[in-house]
């Protein structure tokens, strides 16, 4: 509105030159299309089969293991997989590598989809409540996303840990989720900003809705495929802060994860004792599973959004 | 003769096949012409503007010639046309001035893109000064970031950077649609100034608009899903068309003195046709009262009167 | 008969880093608009007109002054009050495609409509309801209906516009420059729907830039510049006897197809140059104001020339 010209939303380029309407033209609905491409797309489809075949495995692998994970008494074997059914060999006491292995890999699954789901849930709630309703209730959201983003995670755990002598999956699961909304929620108010001045938001508004309809039934929708690949990014990342966590000792109490796995051949010396399988199975897995995620992420952007589809 | 064009026909690429948009369009430009491109939505003005200088990624050439002052421009090669883009056949793209980059000063971006075609712009700057001003343009916007310009500021500057190297033809897209009626007039004024001046020799003007048209073309190309309908000066457009498409969209255009309650203006029932697979013959057939059926076999774009042109069976 | 009534509205934006600066985009605006007729408000850009037409549909706060409708102050209607409010009045905005959600099917607007207002009503009732709308406005239900926005045509998606506001038994409608995304040749029919729904009573607001559209289907003109009112009243005397120096430049500029630019005298040519951006005008940009516009601050106050006929003070 600074200038006397009209102002115009420069329009993307590409869709100037875009063909008429084709009103007689089949037309693919908006699933299938997406189905369409979204099978074509080597990284879409490498990413998940990764994904999957890694969650699979995380399913049955303790059905199948040969000995519980954190029973002792083993004999120690020094190659990487012996007859007596320690597939992945043994750790230094004793323990099944792979039954711990296979435990960890389900409670990495476990804390990436509750931790990056409880995330997602604050971040939705926070992002799309600042973007829509805008003046001083964005205000005030905006200063507690940044509080929150400034918060040193690690202190905070530190003083919690010491609290609670005994801390299971689903708490460390909460305590990742109650942490990493904040860029979630900047990123979903900034997207919820570009959509409210959408003339379709004020028919709505113009048909007697509230905001709460509006924003949960126009808005949010319109993002699915957004918030879709946002759910991914929260989960690989809570899955990258579980291991950090459980490496450096903070881990849930009990039970065996990846990152506990990974502290524990560290304590013991295992790379000076050339136990290798005991820690590169876990290390290997935390790497495949987050990258092939992001991968997938990767295929799902050209997948949903046209402009980066080869025709 | 200034530009030839010759059968020329470009497609759109689609996952559901070819759209036929631009599908035979034969005409001549002469030396110091200005000739109008009109047309709705879907006629392929844009594609036919835009097809004599860059093909984007889904264009895809597939007949024709267009020759400029006796050379050929080999359109369906985008390296080979970097000879030609900016010296002999120039454009204003549309929208071209919301597509100034914000954070360049003017002087800036105008610097880059004259060393982009092998010019040193220390060298080009008194001639772009006196340009500016002739288009009425304190040269001190060379020092200005696009947004403390106005529409119509921009876009005059966007039209003295197309033609800065006295391109033989210059192709205008739409470039008053998104102006102030004042801003329009000077907009459209700077604009035959330029042919006046010998910025250019010859103008292509793509709009919708048929009384801008009018104020400052001397031809005007009616085209009509893909195909040329009819072209002649603007008088006889206006006032004597033939094509019973023009003459249907004359007809359904307020002026300033009509009134609802006197004259009731009409529209075309209808829509253009899909081009995916387009009608045969006449696209126009369809919503035409004077259709019949040899309207089925495409009618040839003729010459009826002295410069004048028609396809339609029934003119001819 | 219900009245619209616009009385010395503004709206100020607050700008600047801080919200420091105050930026005037309706000042002091007062008109009225009556059913069974079509009130244009024309202006270029940055007139206020769409933010007019925003106060009215109450999709933007009003800052100063009040909007009523027989009486009743609209602008401070809250809940069910703002919901009945939308029952008699609606809107229509430009660009088609936009004002539909993409990923729903296009006559999901009238599902909307129904579960606000008529959520008691059975299906049968309730189609053949949707049936007469369509029908007003001169849309086929089999080529409309179950569409998504995108296989329908700019002209059909704003014929679904007005045929859902219908749906509701409006008394006025806000039309906001709702033609001018659309081709010529569908431009004339909306129009000339317009036309009709103003015939069977609907009181319009047209909002337009352009003067040979208002011209055409409007009772009433109101002429906006900056945000104050320079000249309003019939159409026929604003048009035929322009006496603010703004209307008569408007009116000199618009390209006509039976007259050229060439006749026009110099002084209208040097106004409309300047206007644009000539030498002298570009160095005051920022307050390339004319002789027209009164300081900051102050409104020119409207003197009646004429029955009907008011033009804002030189």
């Amino acid at each position: 509105m600074t200038s006397s010209g009209r102002v115009v939303e420069p329009p993307d380029l590409v869709s100037v030159l875009e063909p008429p309407v084709e009103p007689d033209a089949k037309h693919m609905s908006g699933f299938r299309e997406t189905l369409h491409f979204a099978l074509r797309n080597r990284k879409l489809v490498f990413g998940l089969s990764v994904t999957l075949a890694m969650l699979l495995l995380a399913l049955i692998g303790p059905l199948i293991a040969s000995h519980p994970p954190l029973e002792y008494g083993g004999k120690l074997s020094w190659a990487p997989t012996t007859k007596d059914g320690y597939w992945f060999g043994t750790t230094l006491l004793g323990q099944d590598v792979f039954s711990q292995f296979v435990t960890g890999l389900r409670l990495l699954f476990v804390v990436g989809a509750l931790g990056g789901g409880i995330a997602a849930a604050i971040g939705m709630i926070v992002g799309f409540t600042a973007g829509y309703r805008g003046g001083l209730v964005d205000d005030i959201l905006n200063m507690i996303t940044n509080v929150v983003l400034v918060i040193p995670t690690f202190a905070l755990l530190l003083v919690i840990a010491a609290y609670l002598q005994v801390r299971g999956i689903v708490t460390e699961a909460v305590f990742i989720g109650l942490t990493s909304w904040p860029w979630a929620a900047r990123a979903l108010r900034a997207q919820t900003f570009s959509l409210v001045s959408r003339d379709f938001v004020d028919m709505a508004r113009m048909s007697g809705r509230g905001s709460r309809q509006i924003i949960f039934k126009e808005i949010a929708p319109n993002m699915s495929s957004y918030l879709f690949m946002m759910f991914i990014l929260l989960f690989g990342g809570a899955v990258l802060i579980a291991a950090t966590l459980d490496f450096i000792g903070l881990g849930p109490s009990g039970t065996i994860s990846l990152g506990m796995m990974m502290q524990l051949s560290v304590q013991s010396a295992a790379l000076q004792l050339h136990l290798w399988w005991w820690f590169v199975p876990p290390g290997l897995a935390i790497m495949v599973v987050v990258g092939s995620l992001y991968v997938m992420n990767v295929g799902l952007d050209e997948v949903f959004n046209p402009k980066l589809r080869e025709l | 003769m200034s530009l030839l064009v010759d059968d020329l026909k470009v497609y759109y690429r689609t996952l559901a096949g070819d759209v036929h948009a631009l599908d035979g369009a034969t005409f001549s430009l002469a030396d110091g012409e200005i000739m109008g491109l009109a047309g709705e939505s879907g006629c392929g003005k844009s594609t036919l503007g835009n097809s004599l200088i860059r093909f984007d990624a889904r264009m895809r050439y597939v007949g024709g010639h267009v020759t400029i002052d006796g050379t050929e421009l080999p359109v369906w090669d985008t390296d080979a046309m970097n000879a030609f883009r900016f010296k002999t056949v120039s454009i204003v793209p549309q929208y071209a001035m919301s597509a100034l980059n914000p954070t360049r000063k003017i002087g800036d971006l105008i610097d880059d893109l004259l060393r982009a075609h092998g010019m040193n712009p220390k060298k080009e700057r008194p001639e772009l000064r006196r340009r500016l001003e002739l288009v009425g343009l304190d040269p001190a916007v060379l020092g200005l970031f696009p947004m403390e310009l106005s529409g119509g500021m921009k876009q005059r500057t966007v039209m003295v950077i197309s033609t800065l190297l006295n391109p033989s033809v210059l192709i205008a897209d739409e470039i008053t649609s998104a102006l102030d009626v004042s801003t329009q007039k000077a907009v459209g004024e700077t604009l035959v100034g330029f042919r006046d001046r010998g910025f250019v020799t010859s103008l292509i003007v793509i709009t919708h608009d048929l009384s801008i048209l009018y104020q400052i073309a001397d031809t005007i190309l009616i085209m009509y899903a893909g195909h040329l309908a009819e072209k002649a000066s603007n008088e006889t457009i206006i006032s004597s068309p033939r094509h019973p498409y023009t003459k249907a969209l004359i007809s359904s255009l307020p002026e300033v003195g009509i009134r609802y309650a006197e004259k009731r203006l009409t529209g075309i029932p209808g829509t253009p046709p899909g081009l995916l697979h387009p009608p045969a013959g006449c696209r126009f057939h369809d919503r035409c009262p004077l259709a019949s059926a040899k309207c089925l076999e495409k009618p040839p774009f003729v010459e009826v009167d002295d410069g004048h042109f028609v396809a339609c069976w029934e003119e001819t | 008969m219900p009245l619209l009534k616009i009385d010395n509205v503004s709206k100020v934006y607050k700008v600047g880093a801080f919200g420091g600066k105050e930026l005037l985009a309706v000042r002091d605006v007062s008109f009225e608009v009556k059913p069974g007729e079509v009130t244009s408000l024309i202006g270029e850009s940055g007139s206020g007109k769409s933010t007019i037409g925003k106060m009215i549909l109450r999709l933007s706060p009003i800052t100063r002054g009040t909007i009523t409708l027989d009486g009743v102050d609209v602008s401070a209607l809250k809940g069910r009050g703002l919901k009945a409010y939308y029952r008699t009045t609606q809107g229509v905005f430009q660009d088609p495609f936009s004002s539909y959600n993409p990923i729903f099917k296009a006559d999901r607007v009238f599902n909307l409509i129904r579960s606000s207002y008529f959520s008691g009503m059975d299906t049968p009732t309730w189609q053949s309801k949707v049936a007469a709308s369509l029908e007003a406005v001169a849309l086929d239900p089999v080529q409309v209906l179950n569409k998504f926005p995108h296989q329908l045509s700019g002209g059909q998606l704003q014929r679904l516009l007005i045929a859902r506001a219908l749906l509701l038994d409006i008394e006025f409608l806000v039309a906001d420059e709702i033609i001018s995304m659309l081709d010529a040749s569908t431009r004339i029919d909306v129009l000339n729907l317009l036309g009709e729904l103003k015939e069977r009573g609907l009181g319009i607001i047209f909002i337009t830039h352009d003067l040979s559209l208002g011209n055409y289907i409007s009772e009433k003109t109101v002429i906006l510049r900056r945000g104050c009112i320079v000249e309003m009243g019939a159409t026929e005397k604003v048009f035929g006897n322009p006496q603010h120096p703004y209307t008569k430049m408007l009116l000199a500029s618009v390209p006509q197809l039976h007259s050229k630019w060439e006749e026009l005298s110099p002084e209208l040519q040097a106004q409309i140059a300047e206007l644009a951006g000539g030498p002298e005008a570009q160095q005051q940009y920022a307050a390339a104001d004319g002789k027209a516009l009164p300081p900051e601050g102050e409104t020119a106050e409207l003197v009646e020339v004429e029955t009907d006929h008011y033009v804002a003070a030189v």
